[in-house]
């Protein structure tokens, strides 16, 4: 499939969607969509929803009221693993990399229900391309990766199963400054390769918003703010008041 | 010299046993974070089939196969009728629902067949075979003995050459992702339940004929002194459940054979409580077992 009529599929259109943990709505009627291939940062404090909305995305959180298309088909009834399947890859924050597992196995258990025999050993040695730092350490189990290479390899193991809607949950979390530029900018080439459609929460405002074509600012599980990134970054008001800085 | 090389000996086939037990109940913790206590009972139940269909056919192999399968089955009927509905809040409940349905089980096994042991044969000659004027081990073990190792090198290379291991092992230890991934979890821990209960029942297929006979109480101790191999071992690790199997089996054979059998459950429940106290996480735990 080439990238121009990959580029027509993931739309993403989030329709009033209202989750809560059984008590107080976390996300209050929150509705935005993506068009296909557009990176959108979705931003906001700690605490505004932004990892609930992407739990929801992924089918790990049910939502009370509200829906979820991606290109026109409602994902509400399907299973996160089924989710999965259509193309809705989701980098959970922190330690997604399972511990127990080799970067190798990691990689592989991405790659396993989209691909067969030697398509995904091929599958397989494209993310080392991709990231390097992995391929030496491909023997490696997942405890014993680094912050950067941890990421590397979570957002490698997501782009083997082809999706066409990546969701990435913070990937810049407790990474050093120069690492964080490596990995946003490898998400923007291969965002832009692809034709995938990108979701980035982020606090980190500034890097989230030199990749993203657009940025979705949540505060207290309602959206505040959608504009395009350039916009967002020049907005002193909105900074201060949502964005803290 | 002679009795404890013999004692060492049947100590090893013993073990082997209680290693292959131990393994089950490993199995069955990894996949669905649950210490099944009616492990034995289901054992037990498939060991019921493997004799009726052993008595109808006249071949021990026949039965052993539908052991098998009945155990697989039995592990797949629990899980998807039972555990799957158990609250996971606490591991207590899953413990509190396998204690029931132990008494349901033996119960039903008692009215359906009566308290009465019946003698289950074994396939080989259970008389050890001497060597050198020095009674060492019978056929019977050395069957035992080849059957665990096999299965062990089997689940090995499953669990560790395969996609269906891997997706094993990753919807153990990381539920969650591994859903983000497409992985179907809720297969996998039928799965696990099927290959446990199926290796419990081999276990106790193998070990009956070595013992008084069948009745609703044969795999008791089986499960007992398992229990302790996969705690003393570490119940997330497979090898400690077979070093844990040996050592333990080898222990009792000895204690048996010198102090007397009534001791021998003492030393192991010590044995328990000794590494509970040293390493609470069983020997073989490298790190926190993840609890969740």
């Amino acid at each position: 499939m080439s990238a121009a009529t990959r580029a027509l599929r993931g739309a993403l259109e989030i329709r009033d969607l209202t989750v809560g943990y059984g008590g107080a709505p976390v996300l209050h009627s929150v509705g935005f969509t993506l068009a296909p291939g557009e990176v959108v940062a979705l931003l906001g404090a700690n605490g505004a929803g932004k990892t609930t909305l992407l739990r929801t995305l992924a089918g790990l959180v049910t939502a009370a009221s509200g829906a979820l298309l991606l290109d026109g088909h409602d994902l509400g009834a399907l299973r996160t693993e089924d989710r999965a399947r259509r193309g809705v890859a989701l980098v959970p924050d922190g330690q997604s990399v399972v511990a127990e597992l080799t970067v190798d196995e990691n990689l592989r258990l991405g790659a396993l229900w989209r691909h067969r025999g030697a398509a995904r050993e091929r599958a397989i040695a494209e993310v080392y391309a991709m990231f390097e730092p992995l391929a030496r350490r491909r023997a490696s189990a997942g405890h014993q990766l680094s912050g950067g290479e941890r990421q590397m390899l979570a957002l490698g193991r997501a782009l083997i199963a082809e999706p066409v809607l990546l969701a990435l949950d913070e990937p810049s979390l407790g990474l050093a400054p120069l690492v964080v530029a490596q990995l946003m900018g490898t998400l923007r080439d291969a965002a832009a390769s692809r034709g995938l459609t990108v979701l980035l929460a982020e606090q980190n405002v500034t890097s989230a918003l030199s990749i993203a074509d657009r940025g979705v600012v949540l505060d207290l599980g309602r959206v505040v703010a959608d504009a395009p990134a350039t916009i967002l970054a020049a907005d002193e008001t909105l900074r201060h008041a949502y964005l803290g800085f | 010299m002679d009795r404890l090389l013999f004692l060492f000996a049947t100590g090893l086939a013993r073990g082997a046993i209680f290693a292959l037990f131990a393994l089950s109940l490993v199995l069955i913790w990894r996949a669905a974070r649950i210490v099944n206590f009616a492990q034995g009972a289901m054992a037990l139940v498939a060991t019921y089939a493997a004799f009726a269909v052993t008595g109808v056919t006249g071949s021990y192999w026949a039965g052993l196969a539908a052991g098998l399968v009945a155990g697989a089955a039995i592990g797949l009927g629990v899980e998807r009728g039972l555990m799957r509905f158990t609250p996971h809040s606490s591991p207590l409940s899953g413990v509190i629902v396998a204690i029931g349905l132990v008494m349901v089980l033996q119960s039903l096994l008692g009215i359906l067949f009566g308290a009465q042991y019946r003698p289950m044969r074994a396939p080989f000659d259970d008389s050890p075979i001497m060597v050198g004027g020095v009674p060492l081990l019978s056929p019977y073990d050395l069957f035992v003995l080849g059957v665990a190792l096999a299965v062990m090198a089997v689940l090995a290379l499953l669990f560790t050459r395969t996609s269906l291991g891997l997706q094993l092992r990753a919807s153990a230890f990381a539920p969650e992702v591994s859903r983000v991934l497409g992985v179907r979890v809720g297969r996998m821990v039928t799965i696990g339940w099927m290959l446990s209960a199926a290796v419990a029942a081999l276990a106790a297929m193998l070990l009956v004929p070595t013992e008084l006979g069948l009745n609703p109480h044969a795999t008791d101790m089986l499960f007992v002194y398992a229990f302790a191999v996969a705690v003393v071992g570490g119940l997330d690790s497979p090898v400690g459940a077979l070093l844990g199997g040996l050592v333990v089996g080898l222990a009792m054979t000895l204690v048996t054979g010198y102090l007397g059998a009534t001791v021998a459950p003492i030393g192991v429940l010590v044995l328990l409580v000794g590494v509970l106290l040293v390493r609470p996480g069983g020997i073989f735990s490298l790190r926190e077992a993840r609890s969740a």
